[in-house]
């Protein structure tokens, strides 16, 4: 199945939320394998949801989209324990991180995220963590439990994002 | 047996910072084993808060060594060589090891061996049980989940592991869906004790398809769901509802480790070993049903299974320091100051997908 969307909240004159319905992880593929060709280096999405909402799925996804696109193929474990992941995609890093165990905004830095927000491409789980090191152009991905297999996704980003989100998007609706 | 080794260990790859020696004589002997460690302390995932900071590790390796001399009734001079995990890890615990055990080479002249940490893990029941190689290893814990047959110190066969979660953490994570306290693998197998395994229908991911890679990610969805149908039924969980989620959990697991075990012991067995042992290492090997179930597994192939002690399975130096003593018995090593830091290291680069295979962290 593919994504829905659902509506466009306008929040403030910098942000906006666009909602969508992803009935079954097919979908949520679907939207991971659309997405993932418009990110490009010094992007940094920040997704949240709670434990089993789909977080790590959604990043794998991406990553594996991404990777397959340049033919490549590689495991994409939980960061939960190793914190940090990365992984190669064509003269690009992508790093997945999981912030759930950190307890210091200082240690972000330790793990040199800072650096990663800026030359890589960044999918960060748990980005509460990240204090006010949250890049301020960042894309958030909120994911919500709507039903066994279906998940409710907001995704908030300033115009810049909307723009370049909006022919992906649109393809969604066709 | 040739002249007695005796190897410094330094580890500081994960969340803990660890010194040991180990001498191998006429068998292995763990002379100390130091690990920093804030287990007791803290209730974050894994029951560990983990060490980040380049320099803490730094601050608490010289102490360790230190101390893991002082037990081992040694000074520097007693040492033969320095054994260090040189990756993968984060970057700045793993650099902080190195540095350290560069210094102490140079200032000793002793000869220093880089150690991959996973060969650690790997190699650690030849330290605790002197496994004649291939023994077939499965090595499953809260961040890792594969099998390996290790033929010699330096020579590893991945045959699978998880594609998403490790065992360990799926334990983790289900203690904290059900509101039982961390680390999750003791607090969920003792609530599965009074519960009954057969009343929810947890998946068996991956068992359809051939190969020995698991999934356990899809499990925790799975309990999510579960749990979520009778709160919204019932108002909230019950006692016994959260004994039968753990023990439909717990034993999903199991069965998708024995059926997975099943599978890489044909491959192993396959290779026919003169004397087949299969060895299993980690903080899940504690779990009782898991245990017996791949016991039982092991008895019905014929195969020996050993699991070494608890202590020796989660992250220490006595492993590294094991692993170095391996490596020298292979000939001279000195890896020197040219050893270099590897947050990425498989242990085995034919296998197609590698687990583990992108950590990294501190700019140090």
């Amino acid at each position: 199945m593919q994504a829905t969307s659902a509506a466009v909240n306008v929040r403030s004159m910098a942000t906006r939320t666009l909602t969508l319905s992803l009935p079954d992880t097919d979908a949520t593929q679907d939207l991971a394998r659309r997405l993932a060709p418009v990110l490009a280096a010094g992007d940094c999405l920040l997704l949240t949801g709670p434990i089993g909402a789909g977080k790590t799925f959604l990043a794998r996804a991406v990553i594996q989209a991404r990777q397959a696109a340049l033919g490549m193929a590689e495991d994409v474990p939980s960061p939960t324990y190793t914190l940090v992941q990365t992984y190669e995609a064509g003269g690009v890093e992508i790093w997945h991180a999981d912030l759930y165990r950190l307890t210091d905004p200082a240690e972000v830095i330790e793990l040199g995220l800072d650096e990663a927000f800026d030359t890589g491409i960044s999918l960060i789980e748990w980005p509460d963590r990240l204090g006010d090191l949250a890049p301020p152009g960042a894309l958030r991905l909120e994911l919500s439990v709507t039903g066994d297999t279906a998940r409710r996704l907001d995704i908030t980003g300033d115009a810049t994002w909307h723009a370049r989100l909006a022919p992906m998007l649109a393809t969604l609706d066709a | 047996m040739d002249r007695p080794l005796t190897v410094l260990g330094i580890e500081s790859s994960c969340d803990d910072t660890a010194a040991a020696v180990v001498r191998d004589g006429d068998a292995p002997q763990i002379l100390s084993n130091v690990v920093s460690s804030q287990t007791d302390l803290h209730a974050a995932f894994g029951g560990v808060v983990p060490e980040i900071a380049a320099r803490a590790h730094a601050e608490k390796l010289d102490l360790c060594v230190e101390q893991a001399l002082a037990e081992a009734g040694l000074t520097l001079a007693g040492i033969d060589a320095i054994a260090v995990t040189a990756g993968p890890g984060l970057i700045g615990g793993v650099l902080s090891g190195v540095m350290c055990a560069k210094g102490i080479a140079a200032g000793t002249g002793l000869p220093l061996v880089g150690v991959n940490h996973l060969a650690g893990h790997a190699l650690t029941p030849r330290l605790t049980d002197r496994l004649a190689f291939p023994y077939l290893m499965l090595l499953v814990s809260g961040g890792h989940c594969q099998f390996l047959i290790v033929h010699a110190p330096d020579r590893f066969t991945r045959l699978g592991g998880t594609i998403d979660d490790a065992p360990g953490e799926a334990f983790d994570k289900t203690a904290k869906l059900l509101g039982l306290p961390q680390p999750g693998g003791p607090a969920v197998e003792a609530a599965a004790r009074a519960g009954d395994a057969a009343r929810f229908a947890f998946p068996r991911p991956l068992l359809d398809r051939p190969g020995c890679d698991m999934s356990f990610s899809g499990l925790k969805t799975a309990l999510l769901r579960e749990r979520d149908k009778l709160i919204a039924a019932q108002g909230g969980l019950f006692e016994v509802d959260r004994a039968d989620l753990c023990a439909g959990f717990q034993r999903a697991v199991a069965d998708v480790l024995e059926e997975k075990t099943r599978r890489a012991l044909a491959l192993y067995l396959a290779q026919t070993p003169k004397t087949p042992t299969i060895a299993v290492a980690g903080g899940v090997a504690a779990n009782g049903a898991i245990r017996s179930a791949l016991q039982r597994l092991a008895s019905e192939h014929g195969v020996g299974f050993t699991a070494p002690p608890l202590a020796l399975c989660t992250d220490n130096a006595a492993m590294i320091a094991w692993a170095g003593i391996e490596r020298l018995r292979l000939g001279p090593a000195d890896d020197g100051m040219t050893l270099a830091a590897r947050p990425r290291w498989p242990l085995d680069n034919a296998a197609p997908a590698m687990l583990g295979s992108g950590k990294r962290g501190a700019k140090a």
